[in-house]
């Protein structure tokens, strides 16, 4: 809200450091599940895996209200206009997992119909490969993507970005 | 199963020469059928009570090149009444159009528009025929063996 350009430095480096905490704690998965791989996520979200331990058991359906896309799944080449779509209607800050061979580089599918990867159309984030990967690589991503949170700078974030000058 | 095998001794009974062969495998029956007398065999398949094949499981194609005909179109039936299953194969040649059973079983409306899509294979009478799978504007039919795995460079076109 601009506060953070009325700021000393000092204070605003605290500031980045607590607004990442914030958010690394409470990323709400908008989950864009369209294969195999959506099965994976579902059961890390379930009691064995409990990804609700990391804040993230709120898997909203709507990606107005989320901040994470976990891509799980291949995509075709139909269904790519679609996920960007999803993609835009996030508001920031938001980040991307590639979770499963298929959405980190179309996996054994080198075909007519496959995108090559979630990367030709969306920044990535963190890549899990895997095929499909445990639910355990998704709880292991989530801490990596936490620690890149923790580190981001206003700069970073395009919303954030033009304060920070 | 001699059951099978009396299945295809009405079928030739009934149709003569349009049964060109059959075949078994680990009790699975085949029957290769004339292509041009199919949408008939299929309405008999159903409706015979000594048959009764009322469910069509699947339709699809096998490209044999370089065999002419190139074509295997292949009706996957099933009874529910005498729990038992059979397969019908048309060969077709290369750009030649084939009868639709669409009027015989409804699932055969999708499954023939998809064997359109990834073959190529028209079905004359069909209601309404085009890609289902791929989208409209697409070049070629990818399941044909000369047909590169990785596809041919194009536009999507979302509508």
């Amino acid at each position: 809200m601009g506060v953070e350009t009325k700021l000393p430095p000092v204070l605003v480096t605290n500031l980045e450091k607590l607004v990442g905490w914030a958010r690394k704690n409470s990323i709400w998965p908008a989950t864009f599940g369209l294969a195999c791989c959506a099965l994976e996520m579902m059961v890390a979200s379930s009691a064995s895996y409990d990804i609700a331990r990391f804040g993230a058991e709120v898997f909203r359906p709507s990606p107005r209200q989320s901040d994470l896309m976990i891509v799980a799944g291949t995509v075709t080449k139909k269904m790519a206009a679609m996920v960007q779509k999803i993609y835009r209607q996030m508001p920031e800050p938001k980040w991307v997992v590639a979770y499963g061979t298929c959405a980190c580089s179309g996996g054994i599918f080198n075909v007519y119909n496959t995108v090559q990867g979630v990367d030709q159309f969306l920044p990535v984030d963190v890549y899990v490969p895997g095929c499909p990967p445990r639910p355990e690589q998704l709880l292991a991503a989530l801490i990596k993507l936490q620690d890149k949170i923790a580190r981001e700078k206003f700069s970073d974030r395009p919303d954030t970005a033009a304060a920070a000058g | 199963m001699s059951d099978l095998n009396a299945i295809v001794d009405i079928l030739k009974g009934e149709f003569g020469d349009a049964v060109l062969g059959h075949h078994e495998f680990r009790g699975q029956t085949s029957v290769v059928v004339a292509k041009d007398r199919i949408a008939d065999v299929a309405t008999f398949c159903r409706d015979d009570g000594r048959l009764g094949f009322n469910m069509l499981t699947d339709l699809t194609a096998v490209d044999r090149t370089p065999r002419t005909p190139r074509f295997d179109v292949v009706y996957n039936l099933y009874s529910f009444p005498h729990n038992r299953r059979l397969r019908l194969k048309a060969p077709v040649e290369e750009n030649d159009t084939v009868p639709t059973v669409e009027g015989v079983w409804k699932a055969a409306n999708w499954l023939e528009r998809e064997v359109y899509d990834l073959f190529g294979i028209v079905f004359d009478g069909h209601s309404d025929l085009r890609r289902i799978l791929l989208w409209d504007g697409y070049v070629g039919h990818p399941l044909r063996k000369d047909y590169p795995l990785e596809g041919i460079p194009q536009k999507v076109v979302y509508r």
